[in-house]
């Protein structure tokens, strides 16, 4: 066995895992689908006192579809998203395709992965550019916190310790939306070194709204606000698309690791964002589907 | 710390062991089992040595704790053959050298089941991509991909 020792509990009811939460604070550390959080504890870089298991709390596992949002509950495993999304939101369906391989979708949670808030993962960066919601609960109540506002740095989301992520919400793009995801990885089920992605709706031939999150490239996923700005209201020709991730990168704080320096990224992050609208374009005019 | 009683089946049998929460299920299984067909590999869900099956579905062993799984039903490489008549995967992995030291294979032997349970007759893309998530340093995969390849054809029969 590789993990320090830890206490082991598994409530059933979110209240029970909340007293848990509240009861060990810092000492403690959730456990849902465990594909990040485990390897941490097998390489003992986190070495909690109390791991609070919630993978048998009733009432976590639900897709729902309401006020035009799809309504995911924490422990909705990938896999499982992967097939209930059944077309309404092509985004979703292929960023979730990117995460790691199936025996880990098998497992990993949808909420798990945001709560983890891996500023290189997938979930994090579409829940961004979707403007979605994350639903949290505490003893003190509910909150609801906008992507924008929730992640806030590495592994580090707006999230007390005491606190849950209970639901996240996805907005479901209108209809005639359209959409683009690319990211650049070593090898396939690999972190993105960098990627983006893009919602795009168009009317009479302009731009009505331009959605873009860039990920890996930095402490949390971005939104590329000076593209959406620079493309908004206007007609999307290749150049001005080449203009849009331009200004963008030229804001983007990349970091360096041994994988690639902080230039490279920027250098993909451009690339990538303007081939994620291009497809976003060319599916919202319908010449590509 | 606190140990726990746990009772779940795996390839079939009924175990009931008592286990310490930080036992990973792989761990469980080769010594507390002593089924130590499930290799351990890289212990952080990297190489896909210690697939098996939970409920059906392939998870990495090296990534689950023993005491989450009360009740639950596993399949490692030891539940494949029928007796000494080895599974029709196992069967194309022998005949089409999708092994040579052995180590990968018990992972990809399970993601392979898993795999063509809901793809019947894949691409050689398919499969490729399938198996993206186990390491194997010998083969080069070539054999591998042929080995699956044929056992899809012998699945569908």
């Amino acid at each position: 066995m590789k993990p320090a020792p830890f206490e082991y509990v598994d409530p059933r009811t979110v209240d029970e895992a909340l007293d848990h939460l509240h009861r060990h604070g810092e000492e403690a550390k959730v456990l849902a689908g465990g594909q990040s959080l485990a390897p941490m504890l097998n390489f003992r870089l986190a070495r909690p006192a109390v791991l609070v298991d919630i993978n048998r709390v009733a009432g976590l596992d639900g897709v729902t579809e309401t006020n035009g949002a799809l309504r995911v509950g924490t422990l909705v495993r990938q896999r499982h998203l992967e097939r209930a999304i059944d077309g309404r939101f092509p985004l979703l369906a292929a960023g979730l395709k990117l995460i790691g391989h199936t025996a880990i979708r098998v497992r990993g949670t949808v909420g798990g992965s945001i709560a983890h808030a891996d500023p290189a993962a997938e979930l994090p960066a579409l829940l961004a550019c979707c403007d979605g919601v994350i639903l949290t609960r505490g003893r003190r109540g509910e909150r609801s916190i906008a992507a924008a506002e929730f992640f806030v740095g590495p592994l580090m989301t707006a999230l007390a310790p005491d606190e849950l992520v209970v639901e996240t919400r996805w907005p479901l793009p209108a209809p005639g939306t359209g959409w683009g995801l690319h990211e650049v990885a070593r090898r396939h089920g690999d972190f993105a070194l960098v990627g983006a992605a893009a919602l795009v709706a168009l009317s009479d031939g302009q731009v009505r709204s331009a959605r873009v999150a860039v990920f890996g490239c930095g402490a949390t996923p971005t939104r590329a606000a000076a593209a959406e700005a620079t493309l908004e209201g206007r007609v999307p020709t290749v150049a001005l698309i080449d203009d849009a991730a331009r200004a963008a990168a030229s804001k983007l704080d990349p970091h360096a690791d041994l994988h690639a320096s902080a230039e490279y990224r920027r250098r993909v992050a451009r690339t990538l964002m303007t081939r994620a609208l291009s497809d976003a374009i060319s599916r919202a005019s319908g010449s590509a589907r | 710390m606190t140990p726990r009683l746990i009772r779940l089946t795996v390839n079939g049998r009924a175990y009931t062991r008592s286990v310490e929460p930080r036992t990973t299920l792989v761990d469980f299984l080769r010594d507390d089992l002593d089924l130590t067909g499930t290799h351990v590999g890289c212990e952080h869900g990297v190489c896909g040595a210690c697939t098996v099956l939970l409920d059906g579905q392939p998870v990495r062993s090296c990534l689950l704790f023993a005491i989450q799984l009360d009740g639950a039903v596993v399949t490692t490489v030891e539940g494949l053959a029928d007796g000494e008549r080895l599974h029709p995967i196992q069967e194309a992995f022998r005949e089409h050298h999708g092994l040579q030291c052995g180590f990968c294979t018990p992972g990809l032997l399970l993601t392979a089941k898993a795999f063509l349970e809901e793809h019947p007759a894949p691409s050689d893309g398919e499969i490729r991509e399938a198996i993206a998530g186990n390491l194997c340093r010998c083969t080069g995969y070539h054999f591998i991909v042929d080995a699956i390849r044929a056992a899809a054809g012998g699945v569908r029969r």
